[in-house]
């Protein structure tokens, strides 16, 4: 059962590395101005949600399976996304607002929140890894 | 009957529109606009149009005079873009008259007696070319201010007699007429340029009488009694004279003194001949044909050459006579009349001048006061006497070839000297470090400061403000760079000494930016044709003046530093028509030009002008009456469209459903097609609701003429804007162009419907201000779309309840569109906002516009921008996208310096502006700015610009209370003064901490803050609407600087005793200048009356006890009790205070381009509370009065 859980959380976290990715690889497109900030920014909107329930799933499994250390590890990130997601002004068309992230070097703190995200995701994925390992072994 | 006649076809064709298909394929109709849902369309049309309509079928009658009229139309509206005739001549006027004030009024005697004697001497147009050095030389010298006069003069006669060479009033007749059609040019050349008008002669005569009196005024004046004393005084002026003969030989100095001692005591014309002469005498023709001054630099040829012309190459000594040989066509008309307007401004200010003697001094080298031997170093006492003269009469001994030299403001000539090593050019990379320690040093070492950091106990020093307006600081750069740089107008920086490292930014504690104002009317700019566009390869900067010529064949970008190659076509000058003088190509000499785009700039053909207009005619609407004052506005401005044959035109209308206007060419009126499916909006007809402008004027007329009656007996209450808005954008998509929109009231149907979110009881909250952002993103996506499709959404808003501005404008903020907003708005119960917006409309109708444009600011390898502020959507990281420019937006953008700006001593700022002009060419305006780069943090904050600085945090403040709250960014405007004066303080130890000491050039500072938080934007604690809050922010964002700085801190004058003393002569106008009052009540005296200017509205405050005189004579009414209480016009009478109060009144007016509303106020007048709310140093329930406010800085200070 346990590593059930953690099989069902390595998938998870690559899905949420991949999605590190290609939220940097997005942003730094649009650094690059190889993209305008329209499209950019529905792009990366779309998986804003998907992000945040892939997280939370995350943590709410650990949280149920009691493993403390990485549910207290995952819940800092996790409530960061879900406090980001809320605290949208209503007037904004997402997390990623095309008609401000030039400004107020927006672009610049995305980048390094996907960057810091793709580093808790890499150090979560072999710490499941390891725990699986773990798991076989015992 | 006509009228039946008339009016079949139209329900037929309605009827034809709307087959009155079956509602059920909807779906499958909508795309072929076949309109489905609409059975009940024709019959509402029917229902509506009658009433109104059925009365106009007169009009249909005469079609053929529509034919008839699209030549006459051509031919104006040809002459209207090119910038030349009808359209610009307004705002050519103002600023031309400008350059009358007195002290230029000397320069401008000399101009014409040494015009004459050029003429007498010399065929006219072989200036620098034949003759060159020796006789070029005497017009150039006093170029500047002959050119501004002269073309203006001879603008009138290419207006008047040769529409045809249209080329020629370009508005930069010497160089872009050459330019564009070389063969006429040599005909052409003398005409424009020194024409023996009537009208310089009369200028000329004009200031005689001045100027002769006022020389004689200053020796009485001076403290300097003899002449001889005063040479040395006039030497000192001549900064660079005084600066670089100290480094060559004393002899040669000293005869330079003698030349002018001898023109001293000669009449003041003389002096210009003279010392020309001494140039040439001392046998340095070389740069005689330059600037008199650095002619009389002798015996210091090779350093003195190459310190001048390094900008644009390698000396070069064969050339060296060439560099600057052709001034006159080198210095854009444009400019000089900048400077003759910075002059008019700044010299009236008594205080700036003197302090520019007292800098001058401080700043030289130790040797320039030996040489000059000034017998004072000018103690303070004689200064405040002087002070007391406010005319700046105490200087006409400036030599016109001093004006020249260095632009004639005085704040200019304030640190000119004061970093000696501006004078090498950067692009000679010198020892940067052996310059910057020799700079650090200057500015501490000195016991006399630069002018802008002389210290101002701000407790005690009471009057503060100047004379008249605030000028804008000139960097502190060679006189040669700063000739070329660009007018503060049109850009301006917050420090106009760049900071070398952030870290030094930080310690200053103030903002980086730049304001721009680049689409801005110009009475003069230089247009180029040219097939290749000279742009650096690697950065795509465009050349400017600011470039250094390796060599050649080659140049180096001085933003990016890459070395380019020089393209075969920019070796030849067109304007001499010479081979091999790139360095002279008028883009190299102008900083402000314009080029005519190749196809490369396209991405698909240049679009035609078109024009959309979304009028709201709900019950509200109509019962307002604005349909009458826009419908009226149009057909009286139709012609004056900008646009070109292809224009076109169309109108929608919306109450709860949408109504669309068929005004396809050849039907025999306009017809109505209603779509009432607004969940689904969709275009009934596929083509004949945009229309060409020429084709269909008389539908649009008829149309026009009816729609104010069309809907008088409306009951429709709601308002489905949203709706109405994607129709719009359907409706242009294919084009682009402009839609303007007219809204009553908050929308309440379909698509982007808002709710009311004020909450009355909220409006003098001190707390919380809510509600500042929009409440849904409807407006912004839309405005998104436009953009991409290159529409512009303008809002006019005329409201008498919460409409929630702060949703609705986001659809003008992020489309570059603009935002008109009149509370309260009633044609008849409010007739001040009524003339406002008709007044406004003719404005918005015909300025300028600029279509499918982009903007990119580019700076200085090391600096990037982080934010801009304006109405635009920012594409990429530094590309703006702007689906409509106007003349009147502007733009602000926040810096930070990335990297060390260690190996550079200027940073360069330029902005390209690419648009399609309403002719449909593609252009690019192109603007680049020149800053000294500094190490010191004294030198940072000498070179602060404080309304640039002020304009900048009011846009920062904006952005904080939208994403934090009020209280917010009110905490971080106070704190930005207290950080940055206290830094400021702790810089000069020798300060006593227990006073407020500010810099001069920031004494301002607290005091436009202080008026910041008293604006509408910003206060808090005094009832303000919503709506009023949010459009006074967006108005903050989308103003350029001079308009903003009059909304945030109006100038208040004393008009009952308005006296011929220090006055300017305007087309023959005296128009008096009374000097700035404080916004004080104290200043208010009942036996006086005060003119206050706040931008967008003239307040006119007359006291109780005023001079019967004055209210007889100026407002026509025998005494104070029988002033009515709406006044809003001044009678025209015939008297000499009545006219002296309305010259000064429409010279107020002609130097903006939205005309001011003027309301009279008496005591019981319910605007006094307006009035009174602008009297920001005065105490409030809510805010601190001005004294308070430094008392509170001074302690924040100390903690």
């Amino acid at each position: 059962m346990e590593s059930v859980v953690f099989i069902f959380s390595l998938i998870d976290c690559c899905a949420l590395i991949f999605l590190s990715v290609y939220f940097i690889i997005t942003l730094s497109d649009l650094e690059c101005d190889y993209i305008n900030a329209r499209s950019c920014c529905s792009k990366l909107n779309k998986w804003v949600v998907p992000e945040v329930i892939g997280h939370a799933v995350v943590t709410v499994l650990m949280l149920i399976s009691l493993h403390w250390f990485i549910f207290l590890l995952n819940l800092p990130i996790a409530t960061w996304n879900i406090y980001r997601f809320i605290m949208v002004p209503s007037g904004n068309m997402g997390v990623f607002d095309p008609t401000e992230i030039h400004n107020r070097g927006q672009l610049k703190s995305h980048m390094k929140e996907a960057m810091i995200k793709l580093g808790f995701h890499l150090l979560c994925f072999f710490m499941y890894l390891y725990s699986i390992r773990q798991q076989s072994i015992s | 009957m006509s009228a039946p006649a008339g009016l079949p076809p139209r329900p037929a064709g309605a009827v034809a529109a709307y087959p009155g298909g079956p509602g059920g394929s909807r779906e499958a109709a909508a795309p072929q606009g076949a309109a489905p849902r609409c059975q009940n369309g024709p019959v509402q049309s029917q229902m509506q149009f009658p009433s109104g309509y059925g009365s106009h079928p007169p009009n249909y009658s005469a079609p053929s005079g529509h034919y008839s009229q699209v030549p006459s139309k051509a031919v104006s509206s040809h002459l209207d873009n090119q910038y030349r005739a009808s359209y610009q001549s307004p705002y050519y006027s103002a600023p031309a008259q400008n350059v009358m004030t007195p002290p230029v009024g000397t320069n401008v005697l000399n101009t014409r007696e040494s015009q004459q004697f050029y003429n007498s001497s010399t065929p006219p147009h072989t200036v620098g070319l034949t003759e060159g050095p020796a006789q070029g030389a005497i017009p150039s010298g006093s170029y500047v201010y002959t050119s501004a006069q002269q073309s203006y003069s001879a603008f009138g006669d290419h207006y008047n007699t040769s529409v045809s060479s249209s080329v020629a009033s370009q508005g930069f007749p010497l160089n872009s007429d050459h330019y564009a059609m070389p063969v006429v040019s040599s005909a052409m050349y003398p005409n424009v340029s020194y024409p023996p008008a009537a009208t310089s002669s009369m200028y000329g005569q004009a200031f005689t009488s001045q100027s002769l009196p006022a020389a004689g005024q200053f020796k009485e004046t001076n403290t300097f009694s003899s002449q001889s004393t005063s040479v040395p005084h006039s030497l000192q002026q001549h900064v660079p004279v005084g600066y670089n003969s100290t480094l060559s030989t004393i002899s040669s100095a000293q005869s330079f003194q003698d030349n002018l001692s001898k023109s001293l005591t000669g009449s003041v014309a003389k002096v210009n001949n003279q010392v020309n002469r001494g140039g040439i005498d001392s046998s340095q023709p070389v740069h005689s044909v330059s600037q008199n001054v650095q002619l009389t630099k002798p015996g210091f040829g090779a350093p003195a050459s190459s310190a001048l012309i390094s900008s644009v190459r390698t000396p070069a000594p064969g050339l060296s006579s060439q560099p600057r040989s052709s001034p006159s066509i080198t210095q854009s008309p444009d400019s000089a009349l900048q400077e003759a307007l910075d002059s008019s401004s700044t010299t009236s200010s008594a205080s700036p001048v003197l302090n520019n003697y007292d800098a001058l001094e401080g700043g030289g080298y130790p040797e320039t006061r030996s040489v000059t031997n000034s017998p004072v170093p000018t103690p303070p006492a004689p200064q405040t006497s002087k002070t007391s003269k406010p005319f700046g009469y105490g200087y006409p001994a400036l030599q016109p070839a001093y004006q020249n030299t260095s632009p004639p403001t005085p704040v200019q000539a304030t640190n000119p000297s004061h970093h000696p090593g501006f004078q090498h050019y950067p692009q000679q990379y010198p020892g940067v470090n052996q310059l910057s320690s020799s700079l650090g040093g200057l500015s501490l070492q000195h016991s006399q400061q630069p002018e802008g950091l002389r210290p101002i106990n701000l407790t005690q020093d009471r009057n503060i403000l100047p004379v008249s307006s605030v000028p804008a600081p000139v960097p502190n750069l060679n006189s040669d760079l700063r000739k070329l740089n660009c007018s503060p107008d049109s850009f301006r920086c917050t420090l106009t000494n760049i900071p070398q490292t952030q870290a030094l930014l930080n310690k200053a504690k103030l903002p980086l930016g730049l304001l721009l104002h680049p689409f801005r009317d110009l009475t003069q700019l230089p247009v180029i044709t040219s097939s290749t566009i000279v742009r650096c390869r690697s950065c795509r900067t465009y050349i400017n003046p600011f470039v250094s010529f390796i060599d050649q064949r080659r140049w180096k970008c001085n933003l990016c530093y890459r070395v380019n190659d020089v393209p075969e076509e920019f070796m030849y000058n067109p304007l001499t028509r010479s081979y091999g003088e790139p360095h002279k190509r008028p883009e190299v000499q102008n900083s402000t030009v314009e080029f005519i785009a190749s196809s490369d700039y396209m991405l698909r053909p240049p679009q035609p002008a078109v024009y959309l207009f979304v009028l709201d005619v709900s019950h509200n609407a109509v019962d307002a009456g604005y349909l009458t004052i826009v419908c009226n506005s149009l057909l009286e401005n139709l012609d004056k469209l900008p646009g070109d044959s292809r224009t076109r035109i169309g109108f929608i209308t919306f109450d709860s459903t949408v109504q669309f206007y068929n005004l396809q060419e050849g039907l025999s009126q306009p017809q109505m097609l209603i779509v009432s499916d607004i969940d689904d909006i969709f275009l009934p007809t596929p083509d004949g609701l945009l229309v060409n402008l020429h084709e269909s004027k008389e539908l649009i007329k008829d149309l026009l003429n009816a729609l104010p009656n069309m809907f008088t007996n409306t009951r429709e209450t709601h308002s489905a804007l949203g709706s109405a808005l994607q129709a719009a954008f359907k409706l242009m998509s294919p084009t682009g162009g402009r839609i303007s929109v007219f809204q009553t009231q908050l929308p309440s149907l379909g698509a982007g419907l808002l709710h009311s979110r004020e909450d009355p009881n909220q409006r003098s909250s001190t707390k919380v201000v809510q509600h500042l952002g929009p409440a849904t993103d409807f407006y912004k996506k839309l405005a998104l779309d436009c953009s991409g499709q290159q529409t512009a959404v303008d809002l006019f808003l005329l409201s008498s309840q919460y409409s929630d501005l702060a949703s609705l404008a986001c659809m003008s903020k992020y489309s570059a569109g603009c935002i008109y907003y009149y509370p309260s708005f009633h044609h008849s119960h409010n007739p001040a906002q009524a003339e406002k917006l008709q007044k406004d409309l003719k404005r918005y109708l015909t300025r300028k516009i600029g279509f499918e444009a982009v903007m990119r600011i580019r700076c200085t390898k090391g600096l990037s921008i982080h934010t801009f502020h304006g109405n635009f959507f920012v594409r990429s990281t530094d590309l703006l996208s702007l689906a409509n420019v106007n003349p009147d937006a502007g733009f602000a953008v926040q810096m930070s310096i990335e990297e060390s700006l260690t190996d550079t001593s200027l940073a360069c700022f330029q902005t390209a502006l690419l648009y399609t002009s309403s002719k449909g060419e593609r252009r690019i305006r192109v603007h680049t700015l020149c800053l000294p780069v500094v190490n010191s943090l004294a030198d940072v904050y000498a070179g602060a610009d404080v309304q640039a600085v002020v304009c900048l945090l009011a846009n920062m403040a904006v952005d904080r209370s939208v994403s934090s709250s009020l209280p917010d960014a009110r905490d971080a405007l106070v704190n930005a003064v207290v950080d940055s004066l206290s830094a400021y303080m702790s810089t000069a130890s020798n300060l006593q901490q227990s006073m407020l000491i500010a810099p001069n050039s920031l004494k301002l500072f607290p005091l436009y803050v202080l008026a910041l938080l008293k604006q509408k934007a910003f206060r808090t604690g005094t009832s303000t609407r919503l709506d009023d809050r949010v459009y006074a922010m967006c108005q903050i964002k989308s103003q350029p600087l001079v308009h903003l700085m009059k909304m945030i801190h109006p100038n208040l004058y004393r008009i009952d005793k308005l006296i011929d003393e220090s006055t300017i002569h305007v087309n023959d106008r005296v128009v008096p200048q009374p000097p700035l009052q404080k916004l004080s009540a104290e200043k208010l005296t009942r036996e006086g009356a005060f003119l206050m200017d706040c931008g967008s509205n003239f307040y006119i405050w007359i006291g109780k006890n005023c001079d019967n005189n004055f209210i007889k004579d100026v407002l026509g009414y025998p005494n104070y009790a029988s002033i009515p209480q709406r006044m809003t016009q001044l009678p025209e009478i015939d008297a000499l205070p009545s006219e002296r109060t309305r010259s000064f009144i429409s010279w107020l007016r002609d130097n903006r381009p939205l005309s001011p509303v003027l309301q009279v106020i008496k005591d019981e007048n319910p605007a006094k509370t307006d009035f009174f709310q602008h009297l920001i140093e005065d105490r409030t329930e809510a805010a601190f009065s001005y004294y308070e406010f430094l008392l509170h800085i001074q302690q924040q200070i100390c903690k």
